[in-house]
């Protein structure tokens, strides 16, 4: 039997022993356990590591809110850190770590930092590691220096760099009612709605359904109140319109009554079960919401509060009740309300001593003074406690004579040996998801505590959320919100259930804090002491935010669910104002810490889409080298073995230009413009004009966006009167479309034109080269491809191997070019044929580098020099503006800064030395390594020239066209490149078109 | 001995920290001042400050509607950079970081500026040139950048996913070391601390409900604490810009207020040493000293002043985030925000006299202010004082988009969400 | 958030695409007055509260969307199609705001 379990009792199974460690030791807990629960049990009383001070903490409470007890869970060497040990559920083999502790939790060396407790006040980063004025440590460098040490000193888990094997996984649900929490508010509103017939998802954070019938120890109509709860989470399973959602925080409440929750699925198991994720991120688009989320007890503020040994009561009683565990043997009590003496008798019941309960209040009622004679405690009203004793565990605690108005009262303290102090300060409801939803709090005097309005837009609240804490007014709250959440009438409520023992008083002495000596801990993870507040309104941080970011209080890992109100309470106090005007924060999502990989979910490992042609299997069969643009794959080179990727592209080049080449075009955007308006349309949205263009006939189109700059470039291609195919840029075509739809839509939405995205159903491959036309010929039937037939930019339809094709003789090589577009399902097929029918000509299949090499030879353009910023006269389209009618930009294109003289201009460069230009190398009048000054321009694209012999580039160059002829110099101290230039007309390989016109 | 120093940390510690004075005085508005700056925010402080310091200008307040820098300046991710494209932006921001180098000692306020260096991922040999380009860019201008190569960039960041079957492998980078992060609460603090000392007046809780008129000319605002008179008028309230603006008449401006979200993630022990963005998405993450990871992504898209964003933004962002660093996916997020961003139609600030006579105009920040903080204040407390924009500032005019000569660094034209 | 799409109905944020003010009324293409098209291109209404604004349910009819929506708490008070509504309209603007 372990030291501190229970001989009985506790909703562990006993017959189950589990094995872990933690820091390296074995230890063994039961089925049911949490690691803080089963640590407890051993004996275990240090925990972790306090942030600032690295002072020892313990475990003050038994669930979500617990600030101290962080450890790092390892799966081999995937690191979680930063979870509560009473969030972990121990499981065969589950090793834990303490944290934020060198060398080891036991003796950490920064605890020196205690020492410097007063220097190292709240805010002293700001006050000093300015450093000298002058010198090598001057400007911020004196800081940088210090806070190398002051980070690896902060921090609390280590994070691993090995990935997550885990997988993520994602749910959308819809229900008419989401119930937030499972106590007995919560299952008696999913009980309500169930039986109405509504959609029901009932989400509880912990394992076990039930919330505080799992640890009151009450009886509900003469049945254990555990009993109670299982009969109800019986009857709800039978219902097929219920889902029932455990190990499952509720944590972010988004517009349109949008919940984001998160379901623990295998963080409980050895090893994760057959295709289950690790985590199940939930979206759950409810109706109506019904908030039973409780409340959480909070600590009293005195010194040594924080030393391990000190726990909230309520987390005392739920260690005793549902784990059979003791937190410790002797007792004392400490509180300002009456719930600490149910937590009194129950640790008492369950075998320890209750050595003396200390009650703020002179005034204690009679049930609570006959709870305390019950127990044989001394009850010591009108007393607080002033310190702690022990190190590492707390040894005993001082009490001195208290009263509410004066504070501690002179005279002589008295020292009680204890090993436990369980301590309540009154309740707080967990309002969090309310507050994301928009609801403001209200202040009650009564509870000293921030309630939620009555109900919200699509939400209602029942029980601790309330602040309604007797739990058969919970029950009927709860009956009541699952009613109007499911829509139904109201109607008379009946009598409440029987509820044993009967409830205490809820509420507290307006008392936050003990004033004495030593450090009294508001925030326990972050250290932030009652006195830190009071330098903080010292210093003029009044309003909550302004405390909350110069002390850090609320900003650990726990988000000051138990720190809040004692924070702002003696923030009040130090102002001199009623809490309510000293104002509350509004809560964020996440309302407890989420795993980021489950809002990855199935896009963890698996980021986007891969969009492939048609023949990406063929172009990783024939060794093509593939590279991303965009979403596509797209090939780079076919690279023969030994080539490097210079090699490569300059031979498929030059054997394009010598005899052919075939280049996958299906990314191309394409798009079905039709309808009667069709030419019309495409008249206002090009710079040139479409409707002269004859049916059977393609057209180079520019179009600028409504500021004038160029947008997009492509071949819109006439099929029919009203039937055009439009391409666009790989890198534009969602935008484009978009663009179009918008004007169509919203602009011109008398134009009868209907626009279809059809760049999936078109595979695309262009085949250049003087010997292009033969290819052509040796496999399409169904047609003639001569010049007659197919003179330049015209369609004409066939077949190849059987599959229908669509052909248009145009250019981007620069080549006697054709563009063969075949239905997706037929793209490998046709592809095949056409590589089968290119071989005797010496065909090669050529990837993006060759195609930008001979573009970049014919001085075409793409998104490198249309980069959103550049006009068509910048990039020598000004030809294409036509003056015979508006269209989208003309308005706008001709400002004085699109027209201005030194604008950057396309022009053509010649490497000088021999050696490779780079892109994104600037061009400047002379070289100054030293100090590179005087860009002119840049360059967008650069390669090897095989037409030329020469590497060569486009640049962007300001007076562009005055400097053809010109030498000036790249300058790219980045890859410390260097080297003179010729700047030419970017049309370097044969400007008259003799080839590709044939 | 300066007010802050080890020094007077220690005679106050020995003191029992009962001496300390509050950092700025809660003042309440007089009747009339010679500057009136709207908005307590990093750049409205700053301005103020560099009112009094620059320009002897003191007779000065600043109003701000609630706590002060309850705006962006303690909602961004504290990225402080130089590293851009345009020459405009990129001389500005340089001066920007120039004066972050001596911040703390200017202001005898620690703003814990930390030159770890933002690093640009590539994830294609296109994005390495267009990042060389911006490099160069720099380079010419006399501002520090480098290029890294993916095994620079595997040491650097040991987390990072360098494997080649990664979606989006990383091809390279681009660094600029003397970037880095800032505190940025301790940066509205510092500002209005000095200000305060060099007789500035920062109320707080005071809310601008109008402008007073005489004729065209703006000679003042009414505020929930009454009718303060001023002889030039300041408006800095970028993500509320529409809204004052609506006040004074202006109904149309170049610019559309959208929410940006925010995360951080629990407390980790130092895991990343630099700020990294991604280059296939928008995703940016650095680690705050105290050890969260501080993160965030694209604009919620739409137009808001809620500070508080959507769902899918979340899920895009911490996909980003794990497609980067697959060890981070059990790390977990612990708290999210909202801020709302001035988005102009060419992703440039503006600064400006005007648009009314006696108003002088500071805006557009996109989600890029706060590193801007120092050169802002700097340039519109010139623009304030002389009438005339600040050289650095000039091109930041608003008539620019009437002129064509729009700054856009990211070559979007005016659609505001994708700046 | 959600938008009811009159077509598909109830559907998430993340289906739509933002096209921004829907105010703007493009000038007659004829005209070359530069203060007209300069309004058009750059300036925006930007309320704070009740917007009119051009939503495109991209992921799902693709029709553009004319929405009322709050933009201080994201509610949506109309949704209508822009094409045959034109630019979407709600009384609330004040007198002197331009369209």
């Amino acid at each position: 039997m372990s030291p501190r379990r229970t001989p009985s009792g506790g909703r562990i199974d006993r017959l189950r022993t589990i094995r872990f460690t933690f820091d390296g030791t074995a230890y063994a807990g039961h089925q049911g356990d949490t690691l803080a629960s089963a640590l407890l049990s051993n004996g275990v009383s240090l925990f972790g590591r306090s942030f600032k001070y690295h002072r020892p903490r313990g475990v003050l409470t038994a669930g979500i809110d617990e600030p101290n007890a962080l450890v790092t869970v390892l799966r081999g060497d995937v690191r979680e850190p930063n979870i509560p040990a009473t969030m972990v559920e121990i499981y065969e083999g589950l090793v834990a770590v303490s944290q934020n502790r060198f060398p080891s939790l036991a003796y950490d060396v920064s605890a020196i930092n205690q020492l410097g407790g007063k220097f190292i006040s709240a805010g002293f980063y700001y006050k000093t590691f300015m450093g000298p004025v002058i010198g090598p440590l001057k400007g911020t460098r004196f800081w940088m220096l210090c806070e190398k040490i002051i980070r690896r000193a902060a921090g609390l888990g280590r994070a691993g760099n090995v990935p997550d094997p885990s997988r993520y996984e994602r749910m959308n649900a819809f229900c008419d009612v989401l119930v937030v929490g499972s106590g007995p508010a919560g299952l008696s509103a999913a009980r309500e709605a169930a039986t109405s017939g509504a959609r029901v998802i009932l989400a509880e954070l912990d394992p076990t359904f039930g919330g505080s019938a799992n640890w009151s120890g009450e009886t509900i109509d003469g049945e254990p109140a555990i009993a109670w709860a299982s009969d109800i989470v019986g009857e709800l399973r039978d219902h097929d319109n219920v889902r029932l959602l455990k190990r499952t925080t509720v944590w972010g409440y988004y517009d349109g009554n949008t919940l984001a929750a998160i379901e623990r699925v295998g963080d409980h198991k050895a090893t994760p079960a057959k295709g289950a994720p690790r985590h199940r991120h939930w979206t759950i688009r409810a109706k109506n919401v019904v908030l039973a989320s409780g409340a959480f007890e909070r600590p009293l503020v005195f010194a040594g509060n924080d030393r391990p040994g000190v726990m909230m009561a309520s987390a005392a009683m739920r260690y005793a009740n549902q784990y059979g565990v003791l937190p410790g043997d002797k007792i004392v009590v400490f509180a300002n309300n009456d719930s600490a003496y149910s937590a009194a008798a129950t640790l008492n019941k369950a075998g320890a001593t209750i050595v003396a309960i200390a009650d703020l209040r002179q005034d204690v009622s009679e049930d609570c003074r006959t709870l305390a004679r019950e127990c044989g405690a001394e009850l010591l009203t009108g007393h607080a406690v002033i310190a702690t004793e022990g190190a590492k565990k707390l040894a005993g605690v001082k009490l001195a004579a208290f009263s509410i108005a004066a504070g501690v009262l002179p005279g002589n303290a008295r020292k009680i040996e204890a090993d436990c102090l369980i301590v309540s300060g009154g309740w707080s409801p967990t309002i969090h998801l309310a507050s994301q939803a928009g609801a403001r709090p209200v202040w009650d005097d009564d509870l000293q505590a921030f309630l939620p309005p009555e109900s919200g837009n699509g939400w209602y609240g029942a029980g601790g959320f309330n602040g309604t804490f007797s739990t058969a007014d919970a029950i009927l709250e709860g009956f009541a919100a699952g009613r109007k959440a499911a829509g139904q009438p109201e109607v008379e409520i009946g009598t409440a259930p029987d509820i044993e023992p009967a409830a205490l008083d809820p509420r507290p002495a307006p008392v936050f804090e003990i004033k004495a000596n030593g450090k009294a801990f508001v925030d326990y993870q972050h250290d932030v002491t009652a006195d830190d507040v009071r330098l903080a309104h010292l210093e003029g941080f009044v309003s909550v935010e302004h405390l909350k970011r110069y002390t850090t209080l609320g900003m650990a890992t726990d988000q000051g669910k138990g720190s809040n109100v004692p924070g702002l309470a003696i923030m009040a106090e130090a102002v001199g104002k009623p809490i309510p005007e000293v104002g509350t924060t509004r809560f964020r999502p996440p309302y407890a810490p989420v795993s980021v990989g489950s809002l990855a979910a199935e896009r963890f490992g698996d980021l986007k889409p891969d969009r492939l042609t048609p023949m990406h299997d063929w172009h990783l069969e024939n060794g093509a080298t593939m590279y991303s643009a965009g979403l596509w794959h797209r090939p780079m080179i076919y690279g023969e073995p030994g080539e490097t990727v210079e090699q490569a592209y300059v031979r498929e080049a030059q054997t394009t230009r010598q005899a052919a080449g075939i280049v996958d075009v299906s990314t191309l955007g394409k798009i079905a413009v039709q309808g009667p308006d069709a030419a019309e349309f495409l008249d206002r949205v090009y710079t040139n004009l479409f409707s002269t263009l004859p049916v059977g006939k393609a057209r180079y189109g520019l179009m600028l966006r409504e500021d004038g700059l160029v947008f997009d470039d492509g071949t819109t291609w006439r099929l029919g009167d009203n039937d055009f195919l439009m391409t666009t840029t790989t890198a534009n075509a969602g935008k484009v479309m978009q663009h179009l739809e918008y004007f169509l839509d919203v602009v011109w939405p008398e134009l009868r034109v209907h626009l279809t995205s059809v760049t999936d159903q078109w595979a695309g491959a262009a085949i250049g080269g003087p010997r292009a036309r033969e290819i052509l010929a040796a496999c399409v039937t169904g047609t003639k491809v001569d010049n007659e037939a197919l003179p330049f930019m015209g369609i004409v339809h066939g077949e190849i191997a059987g599959a229908p094709v669509l052909i248009c003789r145009l250019s981007f090589s620069g080549e006697m070019a054709f563009e063969v577009y075949s239905g997706s399902g037929h793209g490998t097929h046709v592809w095949e044929a056409l590589i089968e029918a290119g071989e005797p000509f010496g065909m090669v299949p050529y990837g993006l580098e060759a195609l930008s090499t001979m573009r970049i030879e014919k001085g075409h353009v793409t998104g490198a020099e249309i980069d959103g910023r550049t006009s068509a006269r910048d990039l020598h389209l000004g030809w294409m503006l036509s003056k015979k009618k508006p269209f989208i930009g003309s308005a706008m294109m001709d400002r004085e800064g699109l027209v201005a003289s030194g604008r950057l201009e396309l022009v053509g460069l010649i490497s000088l030395d021999n050696r490779p230009l780079n892109g994104g190398a600037h061009i400047v009048a002379e070289i100054d390594t030293d100090n590179p000054h005087g860009s002119l321009g840049h360059i967008t694209a650069a390669c090897f020239s095989p037409a030329l012999g020469k590497y060569i580039a486009l640049a962007l160059v300001s007076g562009g066209k005055a400097r053809h002829g010109k030498r000036a110099h790249v300058s790219d101290p980045l890859r410390n490149r260097f080297g003179p230039v010729e700047i030419v007309s970017h049309h370097f390989f044969d400007p008259e078109g003799k080839r590709m016109h044939g | 001995m300066a007010e802050y120093s080890a020094l007077s940390l220690l005679k106050n510690a020995l003191s029992g920290n009962r001496d300390w004075k509050p950092a700025w005085r809660k003042a309440s508005p007089k009747p009339s001042y010679d500057v009136v700056v709207i908005g307590g925010g990093g750049h409205g402080l700053s301005t103020a400050y560099y009112l009094a310091k620059e320009h002897g200008i003191t007779n000065v307040a600043v109003l701000e509607k609630g706590y002060l820098g309850s705006g962006n300046v303690g909602r961004n991710t504290t990225a402080v950079r130089s590293n851009y494209l345009l020459p405009q932006n990129t001389r500005f921001y340089e001066h920007s970081m120039k004066m972050w180098e001596n911040l703390s000692h200017d202001l005898n306020y620690n703003v814990m500026f930390s030159q770890r260096g933002v690093l640009n991922l590539a994830h294609t040999p296109g994005q390495l040139d267009d990042l060389a380009r911006k490099g160069n860019a720099m380079r010419h201008l006399g501002v520090d950048a480098e290029l890294m190569t993916p095994a620079q960039i595997g040491r650097r960041v040991p987390g990072l996913d360098m494997s080649r079957s990664a979606r989006f492998p990383i091809y390279g980078g681009l660094m600029q070391e003397r970037a880095g992060t800032a505190r940025h609460d301790a940066v509205a603090w510092g500002y209005a601390r000095g200000a305060d000392r060099r007789g500035v007046d920062i109320i707080e809780n005071c809310e601008v409900t109008g402008f007073l008129r005489d004729g065209d000319r703006i000679v003042g605002v009414t505020s929930n604490r009454g009718e303060i008179r001023a002889r030039k008028v300041a408006v800095a309230v970028a993500g509320s810009t529409g809204r004052v603006m609506q006040l004074a008449g202006v109904d149309k401006m170049p610019i559309e207020s959208q929410v940006l979200q925010a995360f951080v993630s629990e407390s980790l022990k130092p895991f990343l040493d630099t700020v990294l963005t991604f280059g296939m998405g928008h995703f940016y993450v650095g680690q705050s000293d105290k050890g969260g990871l501080v993160y965030g992504g694209d604009l919620d898209g739409y137009n808001s002043y809620a500070q508080r964003g959507n769902l899918p933004i979340v899920e895009e962002v911490m996909s980003e985030m794990v497609a980067l660093f697959p060890s981070l996916a059990p790390v977990r997020v612990l708290r999210s925000w909202g801020g709302v961003c001035d988005m102009s139609m060419d992703g440039s600030p503006i600064i400006t006299t005007g648009p009314l006579p006696g108003m002088y105009l500071n805006c557009g920040w996109c989600y890029g202010g706060f590193k801007a903080t120092p050169a802002s204040g700097f340039c519109f407390a010139h623009t304030i004082a002389r009438d005339a924009p600040h050289e650095l500032s000039a091109p930041f005019t608003l008539d620019r988009f009437s002129r064509g000569a729009v700054i856009d660094d990211k070559g979007q034209g005016p659609t505001p969400r994708l700046h | 958030m959600l938008i009811t799409c009159p077509y598909c109905g109830p559907r998430d944020v993340s289906e739509f695409a933002y096209q921004g003010d829907g105010n703007r009324k493009r000038p007659d293409p004829a005209s070359t007055d530069p203060e007209t098209w300069n309004a058009y291109v750059y300036d925006r209404l930007n309320p704070a509260g009740a917007h009119n604004e051009i939503w495109q349910h991209a992921g799902g009819c693709r029709a553009h969307l004319a929405v009322v929506r709050d933009t201080l708490t994201h509610e949506v008070s109309s949704v209508r199609f822009a094409r045959e509504h034109g630019a979407p309209t709600h009384g609330r603007r004040k007198s002197g705001a331009k369209a």
